[in-house]
């Protein structure tokens, strides 16, 4: 594409920038709008008398003499003590996205592999598994799950995100495989090696690419999760996005909104490093795989 | 702001020491309690309160959450319940009964609390079944300087109401002057429910699950809403108690109908405007359509034991939650959080709404095993006519329509 | 590869769909048959703290017996599908017969709610999925020309609508919509009336709904594309230009080829998750003016009597109207599978 990039018209690169910037200020802009606002009080940021409240903060100014204020971040931070729902979080999707790989690198690779119809049917049905709403299974876990004393533990939501989540990651990362030629495993069966054998020292060395793209999205997953952590988790294994729920308050209660918006600002900034640092793999990922669904 | 969060770190220390230390005497001393409810400041102090009663062979637990509903019921289904107790309200001890995983209480009401005061207890069918701590219900709020601008009075009826509110439009001082949480859903099945009682109407015919909502009251009903909804914001069906309370610190809004629980913070100067905050002031609830019984529900929060746990249990559980809601609950920090239904309890000028709502004679919301389902069906159901997609007895028709597939479903009519 | 080796390989993900996936359908399939018993409603007295008022409560004997004798409740078959939140085959009949025309007819079903509730679920699925995807696609190309300094942050960037909870990012995009908020100004503005609200029109609301869709879900495109784009052979690329194809036609007859089964498999999920929205309405407060399929199993369930046969029904119908949908995709697939 280094080629065709500089023998690119002046007028298209202007197209393809104004285009871009388009995009990118209607991608960023809310998230931007939302730092901005994480610094003002409730009444500024969510002002009903006027947008233009938002950017000058005359309720911040009366409550805390200056435009800006760190209450939010101190509220949700200290008092509410978010950092503990963070760990939580961290050990969930870290888990998930770990046993949802392994998993899934082992059904994927097999399914690849195999030329019997059932591979095809299987992914088939797990198409029709990831159509149930999950909101429905997961009213289902309750009572079983009570009676056998897995509700509100940790692995316990970890298992659930990670079956939730199998369909996808072997669709995808059958795909995947499918990319990688047969010849590689296929030699090493020559050389006696057994088809685990062959799958360990041939194609795990490969695999990696494909397998941080299925990574991120598995990540994403768990790190939004609302339905499953909300009803499967206790109190004390509470992780983020349930815990920046409850800052929100109720029908009959006021909640602290800034502390959840607050929560939101400060766990993005992470990620934006995670991105940096996978954003070659991501692309180098789905460069080798994926591409012949 | 800082003030208020060192005074709650405050009180958590002071809290902590207390579980650490001094270990209060609550009568039990072995056990398992662990309770599930609702959460906010109110039911977190009672939890609180409660696990001071901990000692080395009684563990007190609780799981507070907003999502305490859909976990309760299969919470207490198992043998043994993991939860002992469920913090309930009017409505949402409905379900509880009707799958008969509550506890009676006589028997522990008879050995540990005769010291309850007996207006606490909630009897169903002549069986106590659970213990009241808290009131709440919704009420009129207005705004004192607006309403004095054009010579008003606070409204003691929702004819007056939407009298005033024509008034301040017309004289150009607010254009949208009423707040009211309509949102779709439960919330504007709620305002129907309070405007139906209000004009008289009964939900059912008497001691059997046939809705009975299609007739003049509930056309009544349906017209005030209308009307009272075209002098708000439009885009009152998607506001909900939150957005209801912004516009009314935003200075958009004179008069609305409000949950008592919600009004103190818009008194406080903190987090508003001066003129809103100083001017915002609580009413009695209106009636309507010339009826005496005021068009608002009453509700109550309380305690429950499980039934499936051991007795040891529910009478570690029964002793804990006692204690919890005792009068060593009140201090300067939690007597502003609710009405409570506590010896001791000082009511400020800010629940005065509440209390108006109890000495007028105000109906408790129906504690009725299929009131839920009809509180759906309204909240799904009256949107088109606020919108003006359907007439009155449509709607209603349709409503009930709906409430009998989902009643013949759980088995209440064939 | 042989069965017994396959098994080996397939079985951890197999007994993690089985337990928490496979089971829980089953259970569902037989909860949409069942209904509870039959309840003796008998009246009572109850006092609370406001007072004592007759009220009825179910007769807990009465029932015990018919719940010991059966638990899985009463065989009610078909009905829960057929009655009047779901298929209403009666209510539909009726109209069939008490319609004058057409579009009376149409009137007449679409007071149905879960005939409603399927016109904005195809309407948000037909718009979402392939302006989310083209969008994506776009922002793919434009990505692909940048410097590669550039890419890692704007890449990230690209990525906020999707990282951003929609718990909060919602809340902040309800807020900008409403008639005094920075978007909601704007519309206003543009439009040039005063009185112009998002949130208060039908056809609004669901623009409203299908943007945000678009916008929240654009990245997931924008991430497979821009990978795919990688891909796209160098050399069959130079040739074509040696030959004078012009930048459309390269893109046309190479580009777009080369991405098409990336795209089936983008269709095919986008499809999915579109059908099943659900949170965007309840993010956006919209439920007075459209709701899903989702949204219908969500009231079920979250309402303070749980209607879980219904809920298992509409769960039901969910997976059936995705099958419907998916089938053309799926045919093909069937096809392609034999020849990889």
């Amino acid at each position: 594409m280094t080629i065709s990039a500089r023998r690119r018209p002046a007028t298209l690169n202007l197209l393809i920038g104004i285009c871009l910037i388009a995009w990118l200020l209607l991608a960023i802009f809310p998230f931007v709008w939302t730092l901005w606002g994480s610094f003002k009080v409730e009444g500024d940021f969510f002002s009903k008398a006027g947008w233009q409240n938002a950017l000058s903060g005359p309720l911040t100014q009366l409550e805390y003499g200056a435009s800006f204020t760190g209450a939010g971040y101190h509220g949700a931070w200290v008092k509410e003590e978010f950092w503990r729902a963070v760990l939580n979080s961290l050990v969930v999707v870290v888990c998930v996205v770990v046993v949802s790989l392994t998993f899934g690198t082992l059904g994927g690779y097999a399914l690849s592999r195999s030329t019997y119809r059932y591979a095809f049917w299987l992914l088939i049905v797990a198409l029709v598994f990831r159509a149930m709403p999950p909101i429905t299974l997961v009213s289902g876990y309750l009572l079983p799950f009570y009676r056998l004393n897995l509700w509100g533990h940790l692995p316990t939501a970890i298992i659930v995100l990670v079956a939730i989540n199998q369909p996808f990651t072997l669709w995808m990362l059958t795909a995947f495989f499918k990319n990688i030629p047969k010849d590689l495993d296929e030699s090493a069966r020559v050389d006696g090696c057994t088809q685990f054998q062959a799958f360990r020292h041939v194609i795990i060395p490969v695999m990696w690419p494909g397998v941080i793209t299925t990574g991120l999205f598995s990540f994403l997953l768990a790190y939004n999760d609302f339905v499953v952590t909300a009803m499967l988790l206790s109190k004390q294994n509470q992780t983020m996005i349930p815990k920046i729920a409850s800052f929100l308050g109720t029908t009959q209660t006021e909640g602290n909104v800034m502390f959840a918006v607050a929560s939101v600002v400060s766990v993005t900034a992470p990620l934006f490093l995670l991105v940096m640092f996978f954003q070659r793999q991501i692309v180098s990922g789905l460069t080798a795989g994926a591409v012949k669904g | 702001m800082f003030h208020k969060t060192k005074s709650a770190l405050f009180l958590v220390a002071l809290l902590a020491t207390g579980t650490a230390n001094a270990q209060t005497n609550c009568g039990a001393t072995t056990g398992r309690v662990n309770i599930v409810g609702n959460e906010f400041p109110a039911i977190r102090s009672v939890a609180a309160q409660a696990a001071r009663c901990q000692t080395g062979s009684l563990t007190v637990r609780s799981n507070l959450t907003a999502n305490h509903q859909r976990i309760n019921l299969a919470g207490m289904q198992g043998n043994p319940a993991e939860y002992t107790s469920a913090i309930v309200a009017t409505s949402s001890i409905v379900e509880l009964i009707n799958n008969n995983v509550l506890r009676p209480l006589d028997a522990l009401v008879a050995a540990h609390g005769a010291d309850i005061p007996r207006n606490q207890l909630i009897t169903i069918d002549g069986r106590i079944m659970a213990v009241a701590f808290m009131a709440n219900s919704q009420h009129l709020v207005y705004r004192k300087d607006i309403l004095a601008q054009v010579g008003a009075e606070p409204p003691k009826t929702y004819e007056e109401m939407i009298r005033i509110g024509r008034t301040l439009r017309e004289r150009g001082i607010l254009r949208n002057p009423i707040g009211g949480a309509y949102q779709a859903g439960w919330n504007l099945a709620q305002e129907f429910v309070n405007m139906y009682i209000g004009h008289g109407g009964e939900f059912f015919r008497p001691g059997t699950p046939e809705v009975a909502i299609n007739n003049a009251q509930g056309i009544a009903a349906l017209n005030t809403m209308k009307a009272l909804s075209e002098l708000m914001n439009p885009d009152f069906l998607t506001h909900d108690s939150n957005a209801t309370s912004a516009e009314w610190r935003a200075g958009n809004v004179a008069m609305m109908n409000m949950w008592g629980s919600r009004t103190g913070v818009l008194m406080q100067r903190e987090g508003n405007q001066p003129q809103v905050a100083d001017n915002t002031t609580v009413g009695a609830p209106m009636t309507v359509g010339g009826g005496r019984i005021p068009a608002t529900t009453l509700w109550w929060d309380g305690w429950t034991v499980a039934r499936n746990v051991s007795d040891e249990d529910a009478r570690a559980t029964f002793l804990a939650l006692k204690h919890g809601t005792s009068h060593a609950l009140l201090n300067a920090e939690t007597m502003g959080q609710a009405v409570w239904m506590i010896a001791g309890y000082q009511p400020a000028p800010v629940n005065k709404g509440v209390m108006d709502t109890m000495a007028m004679g105000a109906k408790p919301y129906p504690m009725l095993p299929y009131m839920g389902l009809l509180h759906t069906a309204l909240g799904d159901g009256i949107a088109p006519f606020l919108q003006g997609r359907k007439d009155a007895a449509t709607t209603l028709a349709d409503i009930e329509a709906a409430y009998r597939t989902a009643a013949r479903e759980r088995g209440f009519l064939r | 590869m042989r069965h017994a080796v396959f098994l080996r390989f397939f079985l951890p993900t197999a007994l993690a769909m089985l337990t928490f996936i496979a089971l829980p359908i089953v259970s569902v399939l037989v909860q949409s048959v069942y209904a509870p018993h039959e309840r003796v409603v008998v009246e009572v007295e109850n006092c609370t703290p406001f007072g004592c008022t007759k009220s009825t409560v179910i007769d807990q004997e009465a029932t015990r017996k018919l719940q010991e004798e059966r638990p899985l409740g009463r065989f009610v078959g078909g009905d829960i599908y057929a009655d009047r939140s779901h298929l209403a085959f009666g209510e539909i009949g009726q109209a069939w017969r008490g319609a004058e025309t057409w579009a009376d007819f149409g009137r007449r079903v679409m007071t149905l709610p879960f005939y409603k509730a399927l016109a904005f679920t195809l309407t948000y699925m037909l718009f979402v999925t392939p302006l989310s995807i083209m969008l994506g696609f776009c922002v793919a190309l434009a990505v692909n020309a940048l410097p590669r300094m550039l890419r890692g942050p704007t890449i990230f960037f690209s990525l906020l609508p999707m990282i951003v909870t929609p718990l909060v990012g919602a809340l902040i995009l309800f807020w900008m919509v409403d008639s005094r908020g920075i978007i909601g100004s704007a519309v206003q503005w543009l439009a040039g009336d005063d009185d112009l609200s998002l949130k208060a029109s039908t056809p609004l609301t669901w623009i409203m709904l299908i943007v945000y869709g678009t916008w929240s879900t654009a990245p997931f495109a924008f991430v497979v594309y821009y990978a795919g784009l990688q891909t796209v052979p160098q050399d069959t690329l130079e040739s074509a230009m040696l030959d004078g194809a012009t930048r459309w036609h390269r893109i046309r007859y190479i580009v777009l080829p080369h991405l098409l089964p990336l795209t089936t498999f983008m269709f095919l999920i986008k499809i999915m998750d579109n059908f099943r929205v659900f949170e965007p309405i309840v993010s956006f407060n919209a439920g007075a003016h459209a709701q899903s399929l989702s949204y219908f199993i969500y009231s079920d369930l979250a309402g303070e009597t749980r209607l879980l046969s219904s809920a298992a029904a509409t769960s039901v119908l969910t997976v059936a109207g995705v099958l419907v949908l998916l089938s053309p995709v799926l045919v093909r697939t069937w096809r392609q599978f034999g020849k990889a």
